[in-house]
């Protein structure tokens, strides 16, 4: 059932395309990412269903209703800006219950309601401080509160946690998502930062250059990338530019004289393709033992985990490899590279220029 | 390496400038008005060196000055207000512009700065007069012929095209340090566009008008160009009767006990004004 509706909107700036056709559905309840790099349009995308920025073309409805042309004011959204845009002459319980007010909701109604709305963000002994006497996570809570307190049919996060440190960061991620779950409302968020968008969304939208360029849950779209841009922006992956071989009944790519064998049987004899393999997917064997052989350049110790740089004939390959308590092969040690086959994806046409 | 005064010199040296220059050209002058004001003053032998309060005491019984105090007060005051009025709105457009466009209004806000006073006053002089650009344009839609020079109303409109800049500037400062995203904040939460101005974005820029207030006040009160070129030989304001106790008729002291009133009072509103307004945006902003 589609809850929120975007179809063929575009926003021009001038001469700048910066949102350019995109459709999406949302259902309800749904928590979606959008995903990409700075100035590909994620947030431009978010203000427009915001009601802060109008569309050029296309339109945007919500549970059936056309609102592209509506004031923001009327949409009743709960919006979380990036700066959490929190009012600083208002103590906490005044910011949270300025929506309600607007909404002329009695007075013991609406403090009711602020005291549910700080308990869920763990702030109520903080209702009466000033935003400037908080920290960035007890504020990010603050404009949490504030944008669901008035019960918004969709919460539009704006690159939410990007003001917060790295272990901050990662427990609002928990935190955000325990939120949404117990309320339910339907979020969209902006990030830029692809582990978020994928411990957290049930979809994620990746956008480039203005365009959406994929739809999927976050464990498809890292297995499945649509394009090399994707695999490489969504986790770190090993991209391999060759050319399409049949030998019988074995399909395999030559990269650089390497046959590497892979799964894709429509694709025409002599075609230029691009490979790519995680590096979690790569396993590490003695010299001689595996598909491909190499020596190990650097190795990076990452706590719960290895990180390898690994030369071989045909380029330099990253491997990673779970830190399995006896210390691995040591740098500049020649081992052996061995994956699955079913690993090894073919990205569609010759986007091998990364 | 070790230095042997005990005391360290650097910061007297930096600030010895500023203090002598501060102290030769304010305190002394200052000091030197005060002791004039309580000189006695004879018409035929001039300034006695004898102590007296007769000035002041002349000064707050005559209805004459007293009534020149009021209207000082009632066009200075006046003119802050109209400042803000339009000086707030003005900054907050001013805020809200695109980049090429800002540039070319903020010139045009400060514009009014570069042109001697003196020259601007008579620009409204010549628009103001009986057969002025105004009355011609009165005349032209069908109106009587007003009097506008040499009034009240003449000094307030040279005054607020005078004092607009000093209320404009300060407030756009404060809107500057404001999150854009405040407002759109406030929208998204139902507001409308005036209740997010009056509720958001206004009691942000209080300090902001507070010190344009000031500004505008305290040079309003004691403007003496503008009142002197528009109100003509008998509308008078506080600076422009202490120019002619001192130069009309050469009682020295007379006129430096008004200044030195004038002053106080001045700085007494100032004051009282000040602590009000900041006591309560201190409460808030902090």
């Amino acid at each position: 059932m589609a809850f929120l509706t975007l179809k063929g909107v575009s926003k021009e700036f001038g001469m700048f395309t910066a949102v350019r056709d995109v459709s999406l559905t949302i259902d309800k309840g749904e928590f979606v990412s959008l995903l990409g790099p700075s100035g590909c349009g994620k947030t431009t995308t978010l203000q427009m269903i915001a009601g802060l920025v109008e569309p050029t073309e296309g339109r945007i409805s919500l549970d059936g209703r056309d609102i592209t042309r509506e004031k923001p004011n009327r949409r009743g959204l709960g919006v979380v800006f990036q700066s959490y845009a929190l009012f600083p002459h208002m103590t906490v319980a005044q910011n949270v219950a300025f929506g309600l007010e607007m909404r002329r909701v009695p007075q013991a109604e609406r403090t009711d309601r602020v005291r549910e709305a700080l308990v869920l963000v763990q702030l109520s002994s903080f209702a009466d401080r000033y935003p400037r006497q908080l920290s960035g996570g007890q504020r990010q809570r603050v404009a949490i509160a504030r944008a669901l307190v008035i019960a918004p049919p969709v919460l539009l996060l704006d690159e939410p946690l990007s003001n917060l440190d790295a272990k901050l960061r990662e427990e609002m991620q928990f935190e955000l998502r325990r939120i949404q779950r117990k309320v339910g409302t339907t979020t969209i968020m902006v990030t830029h930062d692809q582990a978020e968008a994928l411990s957290i969304s049930d979809r994620v939208v990746v956008m480039e250059g203005g365009r959406m360029t994929q739809v999927d849950a976050p464990y498809r779209l890292y297995e499945q990338p649509s394009n090399a841009f994707i695999s490489s922006f969504v986790g770190k992956t090993n991209l391999l530019a060759g050319t399409w071989r049949r030998n019988g009944t074995t399909n395999a790519a030559d990269i650089g004289g390497a046959l590497l064998e892979a799964s894709a049987p429509e694709i025409a004899a002599g075609t230029p393709v691009t490979l790519s393999i995680r590096p979690e997917k790569i396993l590490l064997c003695d010299a001689g033992a595996g598909r491909l052989e190499g020596r190990v350049a650097s190795r990076f110790f990452l706590g719960s985990q290895w990180l390898f740089t690994v030369e071989t004939p045909i380029g330099i390959m990253t491997v990673s490899t779970p830190n399995l308590g006896v210390e691995p092969a040591a740098e500049g040690s020649p081992v052996g590279l061995d994956w699955s086959p079913d690993n090894m994806r073919i990205i569609a046409g010759t986007a091998a220029a990364a | 390496m070790t230095s042997r005064s005990p005391i360290p010199s650097a910061p007297w040296l930096l600030a010895g400038p500023g203090a002598l220059f501060f102290f030769g050209l304010v305190l002394l002058p200052l000091a030197l008005t005060v002791i004039l004001s309580f000189q006695a003053y004879d018409h035929s032998t001039g300034i006695q060196n004898t102590f007296t309060l007769s000035h002041y005491i002349t000064v707050v019984t005559d209805g004459y000055y007293l009534e020149i105090f009021w209207r000082t007060l009632r066009i200075a005051a006046l003119t802050t207000l109209i400042c803000a009025a339009i000086g707030v709105p003005e900054a907050y457009i001013l805020s809200r512009m695109r980049d090429p466009w800002r540039s070319v209004f903020l010139l045009v806000i400060i514009g009014p700065l570069l042109v001697s006073v003196v020259v601007r006053t008579f620009g409204w002089s010549m628009l103001l007069g009986s057969q002025g650009l105004v009355n011609q344009a009165l005349q032209f839609v069908g109106f009587a012929p007003a009097r506008i020079l040499y009034t009240e109303t003449a000094i307030v409109i040279a005054l607020v095209h005078v004092m607009l800049p000093f209320m404009v500037i300060p407030v756009w400062t404060a809107l500057q340090k404001l999150d854009p995203m405040v407002e759109a904040a406030a929208w998204t939460l139902g507001a409308s566009h005036l209740t997010a101005l009056r509720r958001v974005v206004m009691p942000q820029v209080t300090l902001g008008m507070l010190s344009g207030s000031l500004i505008v006040f305290g040079l309003s009160a004691s403007a003496f160009a503008v009142p002197a070129l528009l109100g003509g030989r008998r509308l008078k304001m506080a600076a422009t009767l202490v120019y002619d106790e001192y130069l009309q008729e050469l009682n020295w002291p007379l006129g430096a006990t008004i200044a030195i009133i004038v002053l106080v009072a001045n700085l007494c509103i100032m004051l009282a004004y000040n602590r009000m307004v900041e006591a309560r945006a201190r409460r808030t902003l902090g």
